[in-house]
């Protein structure tokens, strides 16, 4: 037997299909199909955590989605384990592990549960108040023991094993809920001919019919119904029906996430399922059919284990079969809970009573419960409630004083009505209206291409939510242009459930004193003295009683107690209800796992890793990577015993002695063709381009519109009409959007075309004395010499037999090459160029020694060198900007006053007067060491290093006026000692620049 | 995520695709070289930010990859229309329901 | 100089494969490519010099059934994928003004095939791929997880995924990954 309170004959489980788990480690046996909730209570049991402020024991309270109290902490194993999951929705599989959460050191003994005594400390707004002073105290003391106690459940430690799937769907007509309203819609629609996607967060489909045994539609009971429209619509092509799916999240232009919880109800689910698939849909229509959701009575200590809402004890005895208690009382304002009454007194379970506020229930009712032996207290409330663990007795009498009775009881379900669930209404921008008539907020004016239908529309009448639901459906279809199929008509329905009558805020039993607690919102441990004190203190706006209050603003985002607070709130203040407002639903609807949100972007697809063509080479020859964006370079090749310092060392040496080949393959290449090639490289760049010759190069610099540099590299000229236009590695797209901008919108008459072509080209930089000698047997069609092509030239040709633009250029100032050939051909010219190396003595190198060697040089790098706030004439740079240009981007910019005036930062060459202390790049320096702090700052490292071929540290830095000051001492206040500086030029190695044209 | 009509691919397209890039129409002063502080900062620096009708410029730059203008209601977020790079600005109007459309487009 | 040994070429997905119940997934074999720039004016003259017919309606290709594809990206740019002849050499005949660009080795393709073909692409596209709106021929410009990529339907349930040589890794990566959950 799965439980001593499951009820034989009842419910739609299958007995013997048992499944078993355990409950904070006890071993208890289940029936699949069973939630946690329903299992629990099969086996009685109904404490099943403490509450967040007072840790009051708490049991569930629904039986769905909105559930604030059965919150544990459910896994399968140590690392497949998830905090706060929602019992109530969360179904049992084989071997399940759940938790309680919030309890120390047990659940029925919880030391915390002392916050219930100190209550009358800890009331709304506490935290705001009592925390204040002295302030020394918040940081050492105050935040580390409200942090403690802050939080429900405990976070996994351990990296999720799960994986988890993106979809992006498209549909027709998107139908959010499969209940009666729902699957009409979806069906109509569907039958039209539309694209459909019906969800469910539930694990089967037929929404209230869960609970409501006593409605037919078409002849059927409604349940039955619905799991034949189910799989009607399962069987069509042009239908999607996802169950144990969540609409969370309802965006702009009906884009609406949706969660699939895929393999959380599997004992033993398939390795390659995703644990949960995010569905992102695109509907043409959204027919929302998100039914509603029925409130508790709020009235002292209605928070006992045991005390529960009506439909959700409804629903576990008529589809779980468990009884919830042995002795149930009732509490309502609404005609539904006496439904709920009827079910469980037919099935064998006590009913001692059923109080309901109202005078004069339906005498039919009243009549019903006579007859089955029920007690019937009309016009009388339950005062309060008894029982530490579990509920054992209710006092029931009028509010108006006069006696009570004490009836036994060890279950209480309840109910103030139901509320429709508008948060995907009000996600999608839609303002709720009050309907006075109803008394509650329904969806108003539709903002995007979205309907509601059913009982989130206000519409109780299952005859008339069918109905209107089918209309809507086929409605949706044919405005999201499907000329309609075959006609349909709508299902025709009857109920035995009403759902008239309803209260909001505080019902006879929640006392006006300040020592009673009705709980308003069980999961943020909220009374109604709470919301009143809250109005009393000055809060008359709904926004600002639900932060003072915290009302609404736990995980289940106030789905049962939003209404109540803000009537509660109204009452105080004494206006209509809708005078004071309600707070907006915001996505997500109800908790989504990150994993969902991420999906496939984790480990190795969180970002796309960009390796070079020659990269296996590099790994094979031990070198180390630095990541440059999505890039992986090679940083540096350390041979057996050499640390990094010692292998760039070599490696810096090599070059200048030797040569090296260096992996260049990452930097941005651009083409730019067209006759106006030149005029267009004109405006982006600061140099002019008319007089550059084909088969000859250039350093360029481009700066935005502001005058400041934004990019830098070689651009040579391959014919009259096209130029082969290098960026930085970092740069690349963006320089390219930035080209395509002005190309686009500023001079769209140049004829000029740009094109990409950074991944063509593998590139292999040949750097050093001996680059030539190299290169040269491998080169068919270049004449290599001096004369025939001297430094910043280009020609193409052929190198291993394969197309080559060999740019003849220098980034290391010795001289050199940069081999470009087809990017498949890289790593075999790659290996070519290193047979003919190594044994002349070169070596390959990497982005650091690149580094160092420009450095030496005073090659500036765009974006370490400068900062996004640097002028041509700040790095140094002037001599590249043309001075009879009448346009170029930034040629205004970079006049603007701020631009021009002295004081600005330059770009100077910084030698320590310790050869061998190398300054930290970003460290600050300053004229004067011994002044008081706050120093006066005067600039800061861009740039150091320690330069092998000058046997001493080297640096550049960004100094006021710095190139007036050559020769200057100036200081590097560091943590633990000042360092002394000169101010020099740049150019630390070959100042004649000799080299390059070796 | 928006769907961002694509004047040259003439079709709705995923936001995803698409760049935005500033306030449209702001033209670029022929004679930059020559024009005042005043005018460069008016130029460059300033930008209207405006709460209702709101032209920008974006670009589909995963798709075709041509930047084109757009009006949209930074109220309701929504998209009025969307046009070609060059072409003059369109005009919109708030209609009895709040929401913008063109001038003299049809009901 | 002849006896300089020709360069092999080494692409970028040599040896993979991959796929699940539904979806393979299959590195394309080396092709010539060229990125064709010109107004829609001069798309006449072009067709005319690649002996090909240039597409100018978004979103669609043609291909001469023999290898050569030649899709639109865009109102003056198109992809033209040859994997025999050479598109460029055409090009340089053709005297109206126009850019093209050799991009052989900027792209790699992968062949996404199979049932669960689109379910796949789905992964990663937001684009509407539908019958209704992408059918067979159809080509765009779009994005896939973080990168952009071209995608051709060849087929009832052959797809092609074009994208730059560097993201051809993830590419292939996040189509493995999905390919797993394309039958969902």
């Amino acid at each position: 037997m799965s439980g001593a309170n499951r009820i034989k004959g009842k419910g739609r489980l299958t007995p013997a299909r048992t499944v078993r788990f355990s409950f904070d480690n006890q071993v208890l046996t289940a029936v699949e199909g069973d939630t946690l909730a329903s299992a629990l209570l099969a086996n009685g049991v109904h404490l099943t955590g403490r509450s967040f402020k007072y840790h009051r024991p708490r049991g569930m309270l629904s039986a769905g989605p909105e559930e604030p109290n059965a919150l544990m902490d459910v896994g399968r194993d140590a690392v497949r384990r998830t905090p706060n999951i929602r019992a109530t929705v969360q179904e049992v599989y084989d071997g399940m592990r759940a938790r309680s959460q919030n309890r120390w050191p047990s659940l029925a003994f919880d030391v915390g549960g002392l916050n219930n005594l100190a209550s009358p400390f800890f009331a709304a707004g506490f935290y705001y108040k009592t925390f204040m002073w002295p302030k020394a105290a918040w940081k050492k003391i105050y935040e580390p023991v409200i942090r403690a106690a802050a939080g429900l459940g405990v976070a996994p430690t351990e990296p999720d094993p799960d994986h988890y799937a993106n979809h992006f769907a498209h549909c027709d007509v998107l139908v959010i809920g499969g209940g009666a309203a729902g699957l009409s819609a979806a069906l109509a629609a569907a039958h039209a001919g539309a694209e459909v996607i019906l969800c469910d967060e539930q694990a089967e489909t037929g929404g209230a019919f869960h609970h409501e045994t006593d409605a037919k539609v078409d002849g059927r009971p409604g349940w039955e119904w619905a799991q034949a429209v189910t799989a009607e619509l399962r069987a069509m092509d042009n239908v999607r029906v996802l169950t144990r799916t969540t609409a969370f999240g309802y965006q702009a232009q009906n884009h609406v996430g949706l969660v699939e919880r895929v393999t959380e109800h599997l004992a033993n689910p398939d390795p390659s399922l995703p644990r949960e698939r995010l569905w992102q849909v695109r509907a043409k229509r959204v027919v929302i059919a998100t039914g509603a959701i029925e409130r508790h009575m709020v009235f002292a200590n209605n928070d006992r284990p045991g005390i529960m809402l009506a439909s959700a004890a409804r629903t576990y005895l008529n589809h779980f079969g468990v009884a919830v208690g042995a002795k149930v009382g009732v509490y309502t304002a609404c005609d539904s809970a006496w439904n709920a009454a009827f079910d469980l007194k037919q099935a064998g379970v006590s009913v001692p009573a059923i109080v309901d506020v109202r005078p004069d229930p339906d005498p039919e009712l009243v009549a019903r419960a006579k007859e089955l032996g029920i007690e019937v207290f009309a016009g009388q409330a339950v005062l309060d409630t008894s029982g530490k663990l579990r509920v054992k007795s209710m006092k029931v009498g009028k509010s108006s004083g006069g006696s009570t009775r004490d009836i036994s009881i060890d279950a209480l379900i309840m109910s103030a009505g139901w509320t429709p669930s508008v948060h995907m209404y009000s996600q999608s921008r839609g303002k709720v209206v009050w309907d006075e008539a109803s008394q509650r907020f329904l969806p108003g004016r539709n903002v995007q291409d979205c309907v509601s239908v059913g009982a989130c529309n206000g519409v109780d009448d299952l005859r008339e939510a069918v109905a209107d639901a089918a209309k809507a459906g086929h409605d949706a279809a044919i405005a999201a242009g499907i000329s309609a199929g075959a006609a349909w008509t709508a299902p025709e329905a009857e109920t035995g459930t009403s759902w008239a009558g309803s209260m909001m805020g505080s019902a006879a039993g929640a006392g006006t004193n300040t020592t009673v607690k009705a709980f308003v919102d069980f999961q943020n441990d909220v009374t109604a003295k709470d919301i009143r004190l809250a109005v009393r203190e000055g809060m008359h706006s709904i926004e600002h009683v639900k932060r003072f209050t915290t009302n609404g603003m736990a995980t289940d985002q106030g789905k049962t107690s939003n209404i109540h607070g803000l009537a509660i709130a109204a009452e105080m203040l004494d206006k209509p209800l809708p005078q004071v407002g309600l707070t907006t639903f915001r996505s997500p609807y109800t908790p989504v796992t990150f994993g969902a949100i991420v999906n496939h972007s984790r480990g190795d697809l969180f970002d796309p890793t960009r390796r070079t063509p020659m990269h296996g080479w590099e790994e094979a020859h031990g070198a180390v990577f630095e990541d440059v964006g999505q890039w992986k370079r090679a940083w540096y090749y350390p041979r057996a015993g050499e640390d990094m310092h010692e292998a760039v060392n070599r490696e810096c040496r090599t070059v200048r002695e030797v040569a090296g080949m260096f992996d260049a393959s990452t930097l941005g290449k651009i083409e730019v063709v067209g006759p106006d090639a030149a005029r267009f490289l004109n405006l982006m760049y600061t140099n002019g381009w008319d007089k550059l010759q084909p088969g000859r190069c250039k350093y360029g610099i481009m700066l935005r519109e502001d005058g400041f540099i934004y990019d830098d590299g070689v651009v040579g000229r391959l014919a009259e009409d096209r130029f082969h236009v290098t960026t930085t590695t970092g740069g690349a797209p963006r320089v390219m959007h930035h080209m395509e901008d002005y190309l686009q919108t500023e001079f769209p008459d140049l004829k000029v075309w740009l094109t990409s072509t950074t991944e063509q080209w593998a590139v292999i930089a040949v750097q050093g004395p001996k680059a030539r000698e190299i290169i040269a047997p491998l080169v068919e069609g270049i004449d290599l010499s001096n004369d025939a092509m001297p430094h910043m030239s280009v020609r193409e040709g052929k190198i291993c037999g394969v197309p080559t633009r060999l740019f003849r250029m220098s980034f290391t100032g010795e001289a050199g090459y940069e081999v470009n050939v087809p990017a498949d051909y890289g790593e075999a010219v790659w290996k070519a160029l290193w047979e003919r190396a190594e044994p002349l003595g070169a070596c390959a190198y990497g982005t650091e020694t690149m580094h160092v060697l420009r450095a030496e040089k005073g090659y500036i790098i765009v974006g370490q060198d400068t900062d996004g706030t640097v002028t041509p004439d700040d790095a140094g740079l002037n001599w590249a900007v043309a001075r009879k240009k009448s346009d170029f981007v930034g040629i205004r910019g970079m006049k603007r006053p701020d631009l021009v005036a002295s004081g600005r930062k330059q770009l100077v060459g910084l030698t320590t007067k310790d050869p061998n202390i190398v300054l930290e790049e970003g460290a600050q320096i300053v004229a004067d060491p011994n002044q008081t702090v706050p120093m006066k700052m005067i600039g800061h490292v861009t740039s150091a290093y320690w330069s092998e071929n000058c046997g001493r540290s080297i640096a550049m830095g960004l100094v006021i006026d710095g190139r007036s000051i050559n020769g200057k001492t100036l200081y590097v206040p560091m943590p633990d000692k000042t360092i002394e500086v000169e101010v020099t030029d740049t150019v630390f190695v070959d100042k004649e620049g000799v080299r390059l044209n070796g | 995520m928006l769907l961002i009509h694509c004047p040259y691919c003439q079709e709705e397209r995923p936001e995803l695709e698409f760049r935005n890039a500033g306030e449209a129409h702001i033209e670029r002063p022929k004679d930059i070289a020559a024009i005042s502080d005043e005018e460069f900062e008016k130029f460059f620096f300033i930008r209207s930010n405006p709460k209702g009708v709101a032209y920008e410029r974006w670009r589909h730059i995963h798709g075709c990859a041509r930047f084109f203008n757009a009006v949209r209601d930074t109220v309701s977020d929504r998209f009025v229309t969307t046009y070609k790079a060059g072409e003059p600005r369109v005009e919109v109007v708030r209609g009895e329901d709040g929401a913008l459309q063109v001038k003299g487009a049809a009901q | 100089m002849a006896d300089i040994a020709h360069a092999t070429r080494t692409e970028a997905l040599a040896g993979r494969a991959g796929g699940a119940a539904g979806v393979t997934l299959t590195p394309a074999r080396p092709a010539n490519r060229v990125s064709l720039r010109a107004g829609s004016g001069e798309a006449k003259s072009l067709s005319d010099a690649l002996g090909h017919e240039l597409p100018l309606s978004p979103k669609t290709s043609v291909s001469n059934g023999k290898g050569r594809i030649a899709a639109w990206l865009g109102p003056d740019e198109w992809l033209i994928i040859d994997e025999t002849g050479d598109p460029l050499e055409e090009l340089g005949k053709a005297e109206v003004l126009h850019s093209a660009v050799d991009v052989s080795h900027r792209n790699t393709a992968i062949l996404v095939s199979g049932t669960g073909a689109r379910a796949t692409l789905e992964c990663g596209c937001p684009q509407n791929l539908s019958d209704r709106v992408f059918p067979v021929g159809s080509a765009t410009r779009t994005v896939m997880g973080k990168i952009e990529v071209v995608i051709l339907r060849t087929g009832e349930n052959d797809y092609r995924v074009e994208c730059w040589r560097s993201f051809s890794d993830y590419s292939f990566a996040l189509l493995s990954e999905a390919a797993k959950d394309c039958l969902a």
